[in-house]
């Protein structure tokens, strides 16, 4: 602050607080709303203060699951399970792949290192929902609907990560790698001993990103997946929801919301410094 | 930028790089050109036999009166999520740079949703604004306003714009306070010294000074208005009603997926692609130029 000015510092505090009340306000009233018996979440006004049922509602919710047609009974903690695997894998998958496809373009010279580059810049400009259709089909013809190979795989493609990880090697001084081969380390060695323990804050930055990414996808779970042992969290929240005729069990869909969105949210807080530094680094 | 110590090896790099290109190839390049042949043709819903028709689909897109409204309601509904994503988000990051005291617990508590799925932020507001059960609902209620997005097209209008800003302001506090803690305070100093006060030195100095920050941010929040919104339309209110919330890229899933029209579901896809291109390439040579002055 350049000058003391009591009344716009005042100001400057009510404003931060008024914003993280309004952010976390829906936040609120779901985690009240999932405390409650359903009966007294049927009228307004619902009830602003947490209620009695809190264990009984997540443990039905975790171990039963909901029982409506579309949701089908199938327990919380298997979605949450399912979403879990899904997030990993494409998280540890794309920072694999992408660390070696970078580690190749920048320490080597081979014939159309330009082109493996650019072709890879290119799926940076395709999110999934523009190419839904063709990609489904080309899943199903490899028969990897419903299956776990089927969820990851077409997602673990990351331009972002190559791009990542290609600016931080070429700021890591050629010294090193010289210095390496003197001492007759191959690029192997190299790679795994040297450039893996220099880059271990981008790997936790763009673990968190490509955490959350991983487990907030909806619609590529929503295609790939009719089985129901293959529902992930979030997709489950919509069939609850959705639901024919009659209203939603609100408590329950308020647990599972909950229920969803508390691993991302406690891997980017837990994770805040690498998570901001990544994010903005990532995106420029 | 080259490095002067590169290892010699005839098959490792290629080995290296096949896992990255194949998915690349299998799952990007393929699908997409499938998209671009498919949509220059007219196919029965079976697949049973298609025919080679030119541009007729997209002709038929831009004759359509649903697809042009779709069009018009995507820019409505990017431009306001933009807006007061990015406003709110300004101004929440000002202050928060303005605080000496307390300033990470703010931070801390303001990026979170971040790591919230769009589609379970629809969620959480379609429950604020359920008309019979929700808070805000009841709110509006009392003020006289009969809040109903199942039936109100423009309430279900505003229930996603509001889900969805409520999701994209914690990104965008972070990269408005990154970019305000990155302009020397000597030139804020001297601004005061030459007797600005904070109101002038915000639009004489922060403001163009953020300028950088802003347009990337501008182009990040049209992408996400136009594709991650999807989960926040397909758990909400489903494109309804009547088509109230149906945006571009709802449209091509149902018109894909449900309606089975895939010729110009494809048409949809590719004109899609262009913008995403154009967009991007907009946003790249911005920042090539920024960085060579």
């Amino acid at each position: 602050m350049v000058e003391r000015r009591p009344l716009a510092t005042f100001i400057a505090h009510f404003v931060l607080i008024l914003g993280i009340i309004v952010v976390a306000f829906p936040i609120w009233v779901t985690f009240v709303a999932s405390t409650h018996y359903a009966k007294d979440i049927m009228t307004a006004p619902i009830p602003l203060w947490p209620g009695s049922q809190f264990v009984n509602n997540y443990r039905t919710l975790l171990f039963d699951g909901m029982i409506n047609p579309t949701a089908g009974g199938v327990p919380l903690w298997r979605m949450m399970t399912n979403s879990f695997i899904m997030a990993m894998i494409i998280a540890l998958g794309k920072i694999f792949v992408s660390f070696i496809a970078a580690f190749a373009i920048v320490y080597f010279r081979f014939p159309f290192r330009l082109a493996v580059f650019w072709i890879i810049f290119m799926t940076l400009m395709l999110p999934v929902e523009v190419r839904i259709v063709p990609t489904f089909k080309v899943v199903a013809d490899l028969g990897m609907l419903n299956s776990y190979a089927g969820l990851t795989i077409p997602l673990i493609a990351s331009a972002t990560a190559t791009f990542l990880f290609r600016q931080f090697f070429l700021t890591v001084p050629d010294e090193l790698a010289e210095a390496a081969r003197i001492d007759g380390a191959g690029p192997v060695k190299f790679m795994k001993d040297i450039l893996l323990p220099l880059s271990r804050t981008n790997l936790a930055a763009l673990f968190v990103i490509m955490f959350t990414f991983g487990w907030n996808q909806y619609l590529w779970p929503l295609l790939m997946t009719t089985d129901r042992q293959y529902l992930t969290v979030v997709m489950g929240i919509q069939r609850m929801i959705n639901v024919a005729d009659t209203d939603p069990q609100w408590p329950l869909v308020m647990a599972a919301v909950i229920l969803a969105m508390l691993p991302p949210v406690a891997v980017v807080l837990l994770m805040q410094r690498w998570f901001i530094k990544g994010l903005v680094e990532t995106e420029k | 930028m080259e490095k002067r110590a590169v290892f010699r090896s005839p098959w490792l790099p290629l080995a290296l790089v096949t896992p990255q290109l194949l998915i690349t190839f299998v799952f990007f390049v393929w699908p997409a050109s499938q998209a671009l042949y498919q949509s220059v043709l007219l196919e029965d819903p079976f697949g049973l036999k298609s025919q080679f028709v030119w541009f007729d689909n997209f002709m038929a897109l831009f004759r359509n009166q649903e697809y042009l409204d779709s069009f018009g309601r995507t820019a409505i509904f990017s431009a306001l999520v933009a807006g007061f994503a990015m406003g709110l988000a300004l101004l929440l990051a000002v202050m928060a740079d303005r605080v000496v005291k307390g300033a990470t617990g703010y931070k801390t508590m303001l990026i979170w949703p971040y790591a919230v799925a769009p589609a379970v932020a629809g969620a959480l507001w379609v429950f604020m604004f359920n008309p019979r059960i929700g808070i805000v609902a009841y709110v509006l209620q009392s003020f006289g306003y009969d809040w109903n997005h199942q039936i109100n097209g423009h309430d279900a209008f505003a229930l996603i714009t509001i889900a969805a800003v409520w999701k994209q302001i914690s990104y965008n506090f972070v990269f408005f306070l990154a970019g305000l803690q990155a302009i020397p305070r000597s030139l804020i100093e001297a601004a005061a010294i030459d007797g600005a006060g904070p109101t002038k030195r915000f639009w004489t100095i922060v403001f163009p000074l953020l300028s950088p920050t802003t347009f990337f941010l501008l182009v990040v929040n049209i992408v996400y208005a136009f594709f991650d919104t999807f989960g926040i339309v397909h758990a909400t209110t489903s494109g309804g009603p009547a088509k109230a919330t149906e945006i571009l890229v709802y449209k091509v899933f149902n018109d894909g997926f449900i309606g089975l029209d895939l010729g110009s579901s494809a048409a949809q896809s590719v004109i899609l692609m262009f913008i995403v291109i154009v967009l991007t390439v907009v946003q790249f040579r911005y920042i090539e130029r920024r960085v060579s002055y």
